[in-house]
Order: structure tokens, then sequence, then C-alpha cells
């Protein structure tokens, strides 16, 4: 298996690509921001469509309320503004305005997790999956790199109702194919292996990218698969996956509790019980820091995913 | 319409809710009472609105959200009276399965509902973001809502209040129903509203007065209000009212906010009350 790096970018420009797009492309959509455009990249879409975009101010319950009520008329609102403030803050206004009420708002949110990196633990949202798929309604997206993430924005208008989609701030190397179809719930399989299956999201798909080659040093055959949609999760990928390697590691920026692993495990217990390691913050604030030291001080990184890699095939016994 | 048709409404309208929130021993009668004669006005001669095919978007339509939605029971035997669903589902109200949840809800898709309500607070943003949408795509209709004066207690309010100002939302009518009471007392114990015309006016806001137990008066001022639309300001109503509008034993102090009449209560309280379009 080669991974061939077709550039580095940042996620969040890949929203903003995308948005730009739909701007051109989907008169429905309209993009609702809390004082954050550039930061969220929505200036293109803000300069081409200034009639459809919404500047909300530092007013994140009030933006989830207007974007709820845009959609009573047939708009398609995407809201921006960091992770914490698109979830934590808001989650009430999600619940009963979007979720509950059935409404197709797209919550995008940027700066997700440790990678926010500087700024610190305030902004360092580590909980907002969990929150998000709890909720009935909900749809949970984390694409995995720039391109994914363009072509995530863009396929999520196409699906009546809510929407979470969770982006990051660094620059990442992006190895997804820039003509690659994005199909909410499908996960990709992006080697395959024999000895254990790697379900990542995010930048721990990058991150479990680069493991794959140091097993391989080792002797061992990875499967990676990069779980961009958390709810609906794609069951069968999992099921299928792990019936051939025995063993499973989960790998994310985010909690231990509530995230991709537990929703994984949920799967694994009932249907098909097998060690599962889990790469993800264990019940911990962040702190400032940059992105890449930040991974490797809470058990994000490379070499935490090989390590849950031989854990997990060592339980196999 | 004739002031004593709407009377007459607004009387079937008090004997359904302390009818439905006594059959279920739950329920909010006091600001439903209260807001009996505003939305019987609102329904049967403010808006315009298509009642036999709901629509969610109401594209054409006047729209309204009901922010403080625990007074359900109004809004359910307005909207029944009004012809979004037969009268007889009143009767199912608060009871398992029922299309009318104790606090308004989409999801069981009860005609005349656009959006969940019950957490307060939340109303105003959504009607700002559907009466924006409305100027986006050159529809006429004026959306509405009702909040309660606590509610106003809620930092969202203001949120939305400060955004629909800023950005000349003037196809909104929001009305407050200022009858001093909340849960656990005078609104003016729990938390003083303060000069509430001048705060409106201090974020920007057209704002009106009115008597909400008065039919001239509320038509006065709906017209009124209706003709600021269209010129740059959101408008708001502050609507002095009585919780527990209607039924003596119920007015004059906040205690019957949440609280359903047992059925002695329930005989006192239907002897004031005309039946006038007939019970469920």
């Amino acid at each position: 298996m080669e991974f061939e790096i077709l550039g580095n970018k940042d996620t969040r420009s890949g929203f903003g690509e995308g948005l730009a797009e739909l701007g051109r492309t989907n008169p429905d959509v309209v993009a609702l921001c809390a004082d954050l455009t550039g930061s969220l990249k929505m200036d293109a879409f803000q300069k081409e469509n200034p009639d459809r975009f919404f500047q909300a101010g530092i007013a994140e319950a009030n933006m989830i309320g207007l974007a709820a009520g845009m959609t009573i008329g047939g708009k398609i609102p995407y809201t921006g503004t960091f992770a914490n403030f698109s979830t934590g803050r808001v989650y009430d206004q999600i619940r009963q305005s979007v979720a509950y009420s059935q409404k197709n708002v797209k919550i995008c949110a940027s700066h997700a997790g440790l990678t926010l990196g500087e700024d610190g633990a305030t902004h360092q949202i580590l909980e907002d999956i969990g929150m998000m798929r709890m909720l009935p309604n909900m749809t949970v997206i984390v694409p995995a790199d720039f391109n994914q993430t363009k072509q995530a924005t863009i396929a999520i208008a196409e699906h009546n109702g809510p929407v979470y989609l969770r982006f990051g701030r660094p620059v990442m190397p992006i190895f997804v194919k820039p003509d690659a179809k994005f199909v909410i719930g499908k996960a990709d399989v992006l080697a395959e292996g024999t000895d254990v299956t790697i379900i990542a999201c995010g930048h721990l798909v990058w991150k479990s990218i680069e493991a794959l080659a140091i097993l391989k040093e080792k002797g061992i055959s990875a499967e990676l698969i990069n779980m961009h949609t958390i709810k609906p999760l794609d069951v069968q990928a999992i099921l299928t996956s792990a019936a051939k390697t025995g063993c499973v590691v989960t790998a994310e920026e985010h909690m231990m509790n509530g995230g991709l692993g537990e929703a994984v495990s949920q799967v694994l217990s009932r249907e098909l019980p097998c060690p599962q390691e889990y790469v993800a913050v264990n019940d911990s604030f962040g702190e400032s820091g940059t992105p890449m030291e930040l991974m490797t001080k809470y058990g994000i990184d490379t070499q935490d995913v090989v390590n849950a890699a031989m854990k997990a095939i060592a339980r196999k016994g | 319409m004739e002031n004593s048709a709407l009377e007459k409404v607004a009387s079937q309208v008090r004997r359904d809710i302390v009818r439905m929130v006594s059959a279920v021993n739950s329920g909010h009668p006091g600001g439903s009472l209260g807001c009996a004669d505003f939305l019987s006005f609102l329904y049967f001669e403010q808006m315009s609105f298509n009642a036999e095919s709901f629509d969610m978007d109401g594209i054409g339509e006047d729209l309204f959200f009901l922010s403080n939605g625990h007074i359900s029971p109004v809004w359910y035997s307005v909207l029944a009276r009004a012809g979004y669903f037969p009268v007889a589902e009143l009767a199912t109200f608060r009871k398992l399965s029922s299309r009318l949840q104790g606090h308004p809800s989409t999801d069981k898709k009860l005609p005349g509902i656009r959006m969940a309500s019950g957490s307060l607070g939340q109303g105003l943003s959504v009607a700002a973001g559907a009466a924006q949408v409305k100027k986006l795509t050159g529809d006429k209709g004026i959306v509405y809502t009702l909040h309660g004066d606590g509610e106003l207690q809620e930092g969202q309010i203001w949120e939305a209040a400060m955004y629909a100002a800023a950005n000349n939302v003037d196809n909104l009518i929001a009305t407050i129903d200022y009858n001093g009471r909340q849960i656990d007392g005078d609104v003016e114990d729990v938390m003083s509203l303060g000069n509430l015309a001048q705060k409106w006016l201090a974020f920007g806001w057209e704002v009106l007065e009115m008597d909400g137990h008065q039919f001239e008066d509320i038509r006065a001022k709906m017209t009124a209000a209706k003709a600021l639309c269209g010129k740059g300001k959101p408008v708001v109503i502050i609507m002095k009212t009585e919780m527990g509008q209607g039924v003596d034993y119920m007015m004059g102090s906040h205690k019957w906010h949440g609280v359903a009449p047992n059925a002695e209560q329930l005989s006192a309280a239907l002897a004031q009350l005309e039946e006038s379009l007939g019970d469920y």
C-alpha cells in the first residue's frame, strides 16, 4: 500500500472551499458565522454571496436558533464557529431547535480537539463527538483531510437532516483523492491487512497511516479503516474487518468517553467480542502547546497507534 | 371579526384549556388562560395562513412561534378551533403517543407547529431566522412570536433582540405575555425585568403596549404593529395580561402556573366559561 501525499493543508480550508462551491451551485445554501469568518475560511462564501451570509456576532445560541428558523422556507443553513462553541456552549439549542425539531441545519465545527494548540484547554473540546452522537436524528461526520472535508461539506447539503461536521486547524498531509466520492455512513478501507484492524477518524487517520509503515517493519499486517462517519456507523465495515483480523484499535482526537472508540465497542461487544484498544484522550483536559507536542503528550500520536496495535494483537492470545 | 365572535372563541378555548389539563392532572393552565384572547385574535383575525393543508415551509403565509411552550394547551385549542386538526384530538393532550405533547414538538407531525419549544428563550432566534428567509425570498408574510415575561430572563432572548434590530428584521412581531408571574412567584421578586419597555427601546425595537384582554385594544395595537413592518425595525408588544384570566380562583397569583384543577375545581371553572362552540 502506498499513500501519496497530494499536498498539505488544514481541514478547515477544505470546509471553506466546499462551502464556496456550494455557494456557486446550490442557491438554497445559506451560511452563518459567530465572528470567526476568517478562522472558519468562510470568506469566499461571504464575498460571493453577501445576501446569503449572516454574521451572528459572538452569540452562538442565537446563531443556532436562527439557523433552525432559516430551514423554514427551505434554506440549508451552515453554521460556523469553533467546535467548543458549536456544541457544549449551545447543546440545548441544538437539542431542542435542531435535533428534536428535525431541522436541516449543518453545524460546522472547526478547531476541534487538542490540535487547536496554543489557545489551550478552554478551546480544546474533546467531548463534542460524544455530545453530538447522543442526539437522536443527528449525523456526525469527522473527515480525515482537506479533500475529504471539502467533499463532506458538499455531500451533506444533499442529506436532509441535522449534521455535525467536525474539522480542525493544523496543516496536515492530504491523501484522499480530489475526485473521491464522499458517502455518508460508508467507511473507507484505506489498507487491507490481516493482523489488526485500525479504525480512525479525523487527524488520527494520517497518524494511523504513519503507524502502518512502522507496523509493517515489525512484520505486522494492519487493516486501516477511515471511519469518517461516526453516526450512522458503518457496522458492516467494522464486523467484516474484525472477523478477519480478530482485534481492533480505535484512534481519535477525542475523549475516550463518548467517542468513536465507544461507538465501535458497542458494535463489537454485541456482535463480535474481541480485544479492542483505544487511542484517545483519557479523561483529561488539554493545555497550551503546539498541536504535535500535544498529540504526543496526550497519547494520540503515531507511536500510540503502533503500541495499541501491538497490545491488541498480544491480547488475541 | 366581531368582538362578540372573538369572545365566543376565547371562551371555548378557555373551556378546552381547563378540561385538557384537568383530564391528565398536569399542564399549565395559568398562562394558557391569560393568552387565550391574544391567540384567538391572532388566529381568527390577524394572521394569514392555510390550516387545511399545513406546510412546514409556510411560504406566503404568516408564521407563529410559541416560545414559552408550556402554555401549549391554549395553542393546541386555538389550532384545533382554527381548523389545523380535529378538535376531538384535544382529548389526547399529554397522553401516550399523542401528537399533543406536553410541550409543542414537530416529531409527531401535529399540523400548525414548526418548532419544538419548552426549553425557554429559543423562539425569538428561530423566528428571526424564519423572518430573514422571508425577506431573502421576497415573501411578504409576517412572523409572530409569543414569550413569557419570566422567559425574558434567558440570555438568548437578548442575543436575538440585538441581532434582529442590528439586521433590520422588520417583518417580525414579538409579543410578551406580561402577567408578572413565574413559577417561584412574582417576576418582580424572582428577578425584576426593570423597565421593560426601555430595555426593548434601547435594543432598537419599536415598542407597543397592549391590554391582552380587550379585543378593541388588541386590534388597534396589532394593526399598528403590522403597519410598522417593513420600516426597518422589529416590533415588540408588551401585552398586559392576568394569569388565569377567566377563572376567578386562578387569577391574582402565580399558583396556577403549572397546577391542574381537580374535578370540583374544574366544575367551578366551567361554570364561569360559556360553551360557545361546543366542547370536544
